[in-house]
């Protein structure tokens, strides 16, 4: 028997790793990374939560946060594709100018 | 395969050349194990390995007979029965390709990537119209169970035709399940990122002895798998011609009946290799998204059609 | 107390695994750690009942999404990272805040847990209750993220699909 407590600790704890992955990292891959273990994270408390309240709804939801997830993930690499071949860098330092 | 092609093939060791996988499979062991110094080490050992275990690892999910009593316990012929063996055996392949992928990588040098890249490209494309082919068996038989996709196939009807699925009008899913299975083990006529006369080796150009024998052993763990699965979704599983013969003959016969199954369907496999070209690889990703997928949409809203007009 | 074994282990590996993602600098590295996060995930979402969820994470997430970012990395060759001036100014002040947030919200939420344990397996329904919710209740969600799924992969093919290419058809014309 697990309390509920200990999923959403360990929710908010990949979820603290992504947020910390987005605002350390520099490579820009890594930071989109990052935002999928933020998007795993609450998955898992959404899991968590419709076992605690024996609601089916919650697993739904979860479905939804995938797509867009999947979505999210083929655009902003294709976009990342994209700013590779004008600027030759993957460093989010040295894209911080618009002219080239 | 030599016959099909005209010529011997291996005939020297053992009778009609049956040793000759022993043989193959002592020689690797035998030979010098390099590591060449430009390659990325822990990804380099570790890839192999990684394609071995989820080949293997599939075939756990997969039953192959009846329930039987042994010694007084009665048991189911699989590993585990698990409610959702199908997805699992989709989600181990879909790992499986992380192998190829790391393999051409880790090499480090330009044919390995190269190859690496086609082979798991391929690999990724194909699972689509795979796993969209067996939808419309799942929807005719209601459950991801294994077990029970293959107990709504037992019985005959119109006195002689066995109820499986391929007779039951899945056998165009059974022919884009037949087509994407040889896309996703690379073989031919889709192996162009292993074939000997295309970029080198591939993927496995950098690897030698032990570990290229382990890429081998998860691409023939593979086909086993796929074939499984073929046998279970469409040709009706264990069940064959009704009983005969004592009842310790009746308990093993329905693991015959799959066995004869999987031998006819890698039997096809080995058929197709010694006979057809092989795609180019513009040809083959055409043919993927621009053809299997759209049919296999197709015939899932078919099944889905009719399954839900007859209920 | 078998549960509170698998599920510690297993939270352990992906709380293992995305502090590993932080500190890799080669990304290849991190996508496998990702990998192995959600691996774990899976197993979590397993222990909870909810196996569709489960095997959809591996199929979904773990096969196509992490694979996505796998050739990205591989056909970019990106290399190691560099440590400029800005990330050691982020790494500072936003590692201790990371953790002394993070533990904060730890306490609090075992401190006012009171809402008691979830057993193994406790979700109900076969996937067939998913899918019914999904055509019924849900229809409208889906509907729109189908449009969006198509959206993003018109975008993607635009958006990578290189910038010459359609120029010899009007040359030969």
């Amino acid at each position: 028997m697990v309390p509920l407590s200990y999923y959403l600790v360990l929710s908010g704890i990949l979820f603290a790793c992504g947020v910390t992955g987005f605002l350390i990292k520099r490579n820009i891959i890594a930071i989109f990374m990052s935002i999928e273990l933020m998007l795993n994270g609450v998955n898992l408390s959404f899991v968590a939560f419709a076992a605690q309240w024996h609601a089916l709804s919650g697993q739904i939801f979860v479905f939804f946060v995938m797509v867009v997830a999947a979505a999210e993930a083929a655009v902003g690499l294709a976009i990342i594709i994209a700013v590779y071949r004008t600027r030759e860098t993957l460093n989010v330092d040295r894209v911080n100018l618009l002219k080239l | 395969m030599g016959h099909i092609q005209n010529r011997w093939g291996p005939t020297r060791v053992g009778p009609f050349g049956l040793l000759q996988p022993l043989a193959d499979g002592v020689k690797f062991i035998f030979k010098e194990d390099l590591l060449p110094p430009h390659v990325y080490k822990p990804l380099y050992i570790a890839a192999p390995m990684i394609a071995l275990i989820f080949a293997l690892t599939s075939i756990s999910v997969i039953p192959i007979g009846n329930w039987i009593t042994v010694f007084g316990i009665h048991t189911p012929l699989e590993i585990t029965d698990v409610n959702i063996g199908l997805l699992i055996v989709l989600g181990i392949t879909s790992l499986g390709v992380y192998g190829v992928a790391l393999a051409g990588w880790s090499s480090n040098s330009k044919y390995s990537l190269l190859g690496g890249l086609r082979a798991s490209a391929q690999m990724v494309s194909y699972e689509i119209s795979l796993g969209l082919s067996l939808v419309g068996v799942l929807i005719m038989a209601g459950s991801f169970n294994l077990r029970e996709i293959v107990d709504a196939q037992s019985g005959i009807f119109w006195g002689f035709i066995p109820r499986w699925n391929i007779f039951q009008g899945q056998f165009v899913a059974f022919f884009i399940y037949l087509m994407a299975a040889y896309a996703e083990t690379n073989r031919i006529p889709f192996d162009l990122p292993e074939a000997e006369t295309e970029l080198v080796a591939g993927y496995h150009t950098e690897y030698s002895a032990m570990k290229f024998a382990m890429f081998f052993m998860a691409e023939y763990a593979n086909m086993i798998t796929v074939a499984c699965l073929a046998t279970l979704m469409f040709l009706g599983g264990w069940h064959g011609p009704h009983r005969f013969g004592p009842p310790i003959v009746q308990a093993v016969l329905p693991v015959f009946w799959f066995a004869v199954k999987i031998f006819a369907f890698l039997f096809l496999y080995i058929w197709v290799r010694g006979t057809l070209p092989r795609f180019r690889y513009d040809q083959l990703m055409a043919f993927g998204w621009k053809f299997l997928l759209p049919l296999a949409i197709a015939n899932l809203v078919i099944t889905a059609l009719i399954v839900a007009l007859r209920a | 107390m078998l549960h509170l074994i698998v599920f510690s282990v297993f939270g352990l590996v992906c709380v293992a695994g995305a502090v590993n993602l932080l500190v890799q600098r080669h990304p290849i590295n991190s996508a496998l750690s990702l990998v192995i996060v959600m691996g774990s995930l899976a197993v979590e979402y397993l222990l909870l009942g909810a196996e569709f969820v489960a095997a959809v994470q591996v199929i979904v997430y773990a096969g196509a999404i992490m694979v996505l970012f796998v050739f990205v990395i591989m056909l970019l060759n990106a290399g190691e990272e560099e440590r400029s001036k800005g990330s050691r100014v982020a790494m500072l002040f936003g590692v201790p805040g990371m953790v002394i947030g993070s533990v904060l919200m730890a306490w609090v939420l075992v401190a006012r847990s009171g809402t008691g344990n979830i057993a193994v397996g406790a979700l109900p329904g076969p996937p067939k209750v998913i899918g019914w919710l999904l055509f019924h209740d849900f229809l409208l969600p889906f509907e729109v993220t189908s449009v969006l799924v198509l959206i993003a992969i018109m975008g993607a093919v635009v958006l990578a699909s290189h910038p010459g290419s359609k120029q010899p058809d009007k040359r030969e014309g």
